[in-house]
């Protein structure tokens, strides 16, 4: 597709013609971000708020049989130190999700027992940081040592139990049992598989293990608090979810939500990582407790070790297929790794398959089961791909094995199999993000189209899988399709207002939560279009719970589909608004009114510009003075997914098992893109991220439990010489159900990485790697394995 | 102890204890442009030109800047302002948090090396992590900006 900015693609085949949307246009935050203006949560607290400190534990798992807190106190300018005894004793769950979550609330503020290192023993709040910090030093804690489980594999009915107390429960049936370890479980079928399996001609198994994955978002986790003139309970903080934030916090202090208010500023990125009640609860117990602003501010190491990694898993599959190629059955069993608390248990397990199975909706059947099990690690919670990561590495490895067993083009092999436009899936309508699924047809799909142009881009040649460059230096290509969601359906909802103002402005009132992917921009995009004006003419504002509608939060892949119908909607109301305010003051019936955005028109010539509305309707109409402006919600019936062909050239040293990525290619079908160059470097940043996950991530313990990789020397993220290019081209595609054709482009990119990659080592070495990341030495043994069989 | 620090061109008195380091010290002060990202001198959020070169602020004693000038990105507003362009026009900048550090030492970039190939600019920002972009519109700006730089 082409646009008056971005570099090109294929040309645009819809006829309309767009003015603010499929623009390139600048966030339009960039400068004001660029030159460090004061915009996120730090850099707003007020200077005199008291600085809280966690105390932490040493211990993978303990009970803390005293605190004593004397020394603490008696050092001046200390405030307060809580501890368990002095917070309410009520089960939450930390997961930004909404109500009733879907998560098992088995948290509590402050706990008798500590279940990973990390977990907070205590709140210390002081005059400055470094009384704080003095302050939690002193603070004096026995714990009572218990033997921790560390391995998930062992997690299951093991006799230590990470969540013997009681009070703790699931919201509805997930599958909790904490008195097996176990914190969600599902299991359902479709068909008969093991009968379809035995009777296939082919057949592929293994068993995949996927790491846990730090997010790593720039800004480090910050809340503060503070009473209002009306004495309610402010908390500014950098979330993906204000609303539920708020929910979550007043329901688990036991105060009213309308006393609380929360606000999220600009923040530094977020990637799921955000998506979780971490610091507001003890912020706002300091507030409470001492009337006076409470900031908390977490250093990276607190990040690492005390926020939440991707989930931990470990994926059996077997596919089978005739000889033809045609794949006839899917089995996928999952035991993943929740740590010592469950947020996102059920739904990131779910998604592993909700979000993958699909891709193959001609198999005759297809089963997906399993267990998330309790550890004493880091607790793990949303991350970008959520589950179906996982899940497309270990399906994706197993569909380039079939194809290797075939003797057939790994790509021929998916285009006789993968969904395509006007079909449906069985598994849309089974299965759900902790519910039952909704049943859909997938009205847009151009992956036929990806991988064909992925291929061209990349050069793609079946019988020149992999080269030789220079003696022990191999070049490989690999290939791996991915899909994930808009939104969830009938769950999420989001809303917006917009308002017309003197002059002939708007402002547009979201509670979307922009995390630093532009949403922002892209729904004043979205109002734009639809009121036909400039950019420029609409103000934003978003994500604050006193002053915006609701809407669930930036996750799911959920604003612009979701969050962004919401403002067609308004803007649609609106726009009906102002026509007929126009017809009325030019004496025509509406229908007669021809709205060319700026300016009003009707037959004989009569015309009004929107400024002269605009002052009409606020200063000079008399009794016919009102504020125009309408509020719409949307919930989507349907999450259709986005779609990514993943293309990969590596360069791999036989001699130090060293993998290169050279170029990755990924083309995806995101819907009409409302903002292209934006859907372009999300998905470059996925896959960035997913290359780091495949080749370099991973959050790492030692034997009793300690968190090793616990800060940017120890946990290496990709940076801009590890990689050589990444190219991105988006497909023309448009979906009707979503706003001016969009889908999501959020999380799509970062799905493909681990299993192109996988694939190509498995082009260049007849070896094929089952465990992430790929670090030379699992390459080099791979390898040597290989060559001994 | 107390150090006399010419930021952004101003003559200023700081006060703090020995081993604070300048990135604390500057935010203390109300320079919230100084971001700070890992605290171990790793991602270049918190970059600030020290006498004209780039140096990491959160692993950087205050005490060391005493006496020289240290220059935040407000201290070169109309270059980023100009780069922050360049960024924007790629949708490179998401969220913003690396920002001020990166644009400063692409600014110092352009003036140490005008003529650098992209692979001299990667290898020169290298220590400006990005978590968001991938790093690719990144570099596309970088370049573009050179190239306009070069123009002028």
């Amino acid at each position: 597709m082409r646009d008056k900015n971005a570099g090109a693609a294929t040309s645009l085949s819809s006829d309309k013609e767009f003015s603010a949307v499929r623009k390139s246009s600048p966030k339009i935050d960039a400068e004001g971000l660029a030159l460090g203006r004061p915009a996120y949560a730090d850099d707003l607290a007020p200077p005199n708020a008291l600085f809280v400190k966690l105390v932490r534990s040493p211990h993978a798992f303990a009970r803390v049989a005293s605190v004593d807190a004397s020394k603490a106190l008696a050092l001046p300018g200390v405030a307060c130190v809580l501890t368990w005894k002095d917070v309410p004793r009520t089960p939450y769950t930390r997961a930004g999700q909404g109500y009733p979550e879907p998560s098992p609330r088995d948290k509590f503020i402050l706990d008798e027992y500590v279940r990973y290192v990390g977990d907070e023993v205590a709140v210390v709040a002081a005059a400055d940081e470094r009384t704080a910090v003095r302050a939690a030093a002193l603070v004096e804690v026995e714990y009572e040592v218990l033997k921790p489980v560390l391995s998930v594999d062992e997690a299951v009915d093991n006799p230590i139990l990470i969540h013997p107390e009681s009070g703790i429960h699931e919201n509805f049936p997930i599958g909790f049992e904490p008195k097996r370890n176990i914190a969600a479980a599902y299991r359902m079928e479709i068909g008969d598989v093991e009968e379809e399996l035995k009777r296939s001609e082919i057949r592929v198994e293994g068993l995949w293990r996927t790491q846990a994955q730090a997010h790593v978002a720039m800004e480090p986790h910050v809340s503060f608090s503070y009473l209002d003139i009306h004495g309610r309970l402010v908390i500014v903080t950098s979330t993906q979810n204000p609303w539920h934030t708020r929910r979550i916090v007043g329901m688990t202090l036991g105060m009213p939500l309308k006393d609380i208010r929360v606000v999220k500023p600009r923040i530094g990125g977020g990637f799921g990582g955000k998506q979780h009640i971490h610091l507001e609860p003890f912020v706002a117990l300091v507030t409470l407790k001492t009337g006076k602003a409470a900031r908390i501010a977490l250093t990276r190491k607190e990040v690492f070790r005390a926020t939440f990694t991707r989930h931990e898993m470990r994926i059996a599959v077997a596919l089978g297929a005739s000889r033809e190629g045609r794949l006839s059955a899917i089995d996928m069993r999952i035991l993943s790794n929740t740590g010592a608390y469950g947020e996102h248990a059920l739904t990131t397990f779910m998604v592993a398959g909700s979000k993958t199975l699909p891709l193959y909706n001609k198999v005759k059947a297809v089963r997906f089961g399993g267990d998330v099990a309790y550890t004493n690690k880091v607790s793990a919670g949303a991350f970008r791909g959520y589950g179906a990561i996982q899940g497309l590495f270990a399906l994706e490895s197993a569909v380039d094995e079939m194809a290797a067993k075939l003797g057939m083009d790994p790509a021929e092999l998916r285009k006789r199999n993968m969904i395509a436009e006007g079909e449906t899936s069985e598994v849309f309508r089974i299965m759900g993000e902790g519910t039952e699924g909704v049943a859909m047809k997938v009205e847009s799909c151009k992956l036929d189209w990806c991988v064909k142009r992925g291929m061209e881009m990349v050069g793609w040649d079946p019988k020149r899988l992999s080269w030789e460059v220079a003696p022990g230096r191999l070049r490989a290509r690999g290939m791996a399709i991915a899909m994930q969601g808009s939104g969830i359906p009938l769950i999420d909802m989001g809303s917006a207002r917009i308002e017309l103002q003197d002059g002939g402005c708007f402002k547009l009132h979201v509670g979307a939560t922009d995390i630093g992917t532009g949403s922002d921009t892209i729904l004043a995009q979205i109002a734009a279009e639809e009121l036909g004006v400039e950019l420029g003419d609409i103000s934003v504002f978003s994500s604050d719970t006193d002053h915006a509608p609701f809407d669930v939060g930036a996750y799911a892949s959920s604003t612009t589909y979701v969050s962004g119908s919401a403002v067609l909607k308004a803007a649609r109301s609106l726009k009906e608004k102002l026509i007929e305010k126009a017809a009325e003051k030019l004496g025509v019936g509406a229908g007669e009114i021809a709205y060319e955005g700026k300016s009003f028109s009707a037959p004989g010539g009569k015309s009004l510009s929107l400024f002269d509305l605009s002052f009409g309707t606020l200063y000079g109409d008399g009794e016919g003075m009102r504020t125009l402006s309408a509020t719409e919600s949307f919930t989507g019936r349907v999450s259709p997914p986005p779609y990514l062909a993943g293309f990969v050239e590596i360069e791999l040293d036989m001699e130090t098992g060293k993998v290169e990525v050279l170029d990755f290619v990924a083309v995806v079908d995101s819907g009409n893109p409302i903002n292209p160059n934006l859907v372009r470097v999300q998905v470059e940043g996925g896959i960035l991220q997913g290359i780091g996950m495949a080749l370099c991530e991973e959050v790492r313990y030692s034997e009793s439990g300690r968190l090793l990789s616990d800060s940017l020397i120890s946990y290496a993220i990709p940076t801009r010489s590890d990689v050589g290019r990444i190219r991105v081209e988006i497909a023309d595609s448009y979906e009707p159900t979503g706003p001016f054709g969009a889908k999501s482009a959020g999380e799509i990119g970062i799905d493909t990485p681990p299993a192109a990659i996988a694939n190509a080592i498995r082009a260049a070495t007849g070896a094929r790697l089952y465990d992430l990341p790929f670090t030379p030495e699992k390459v080099l043994k791979a390898i040597k394995g290989r060559v001994l069989k | 102890m107390n150090a006399t620090i010419v930021v952004n061109g101003a003559v200023e008195r700081f006060t703090f204890e020995s081993g604070d380091m300048l990135a604390d010290v500057l935010r203390a002060a109300g320079y919230v442009e100084v971001k700070k990202g890992c605290d171990t001198g790793n991602c270049g959020a918190c970059t600030v030109l020290v006498d004209g070169k780039p140096i990491l602020s959160c692993s950087f004693l205050a005490a060391r800047a005493d006496g020289r000038a240290v220059t935040t990105v407000l201290g070169v507003e109309e270059e980023a302002r100009r780069f922050a362009s360049f960024l924007a026009a790629e949708g490179a900048d998401q969220c913003g948090f690396c920002a001020p550090g990166f644009a400063l030492t692409v600014i110092a970039l352009s003036r140490e090396l005008p003529e650098a190939t992209e692979e001299e600019a990667r290898e020169y920002l290298k220590g400006n992590l990005c978590r968001c972009s991938g790093y690719e519109g990144q570099n596309r700006a970088i370049m573009r900006y050179l190239e306009a730089c070069n123009a002028r």
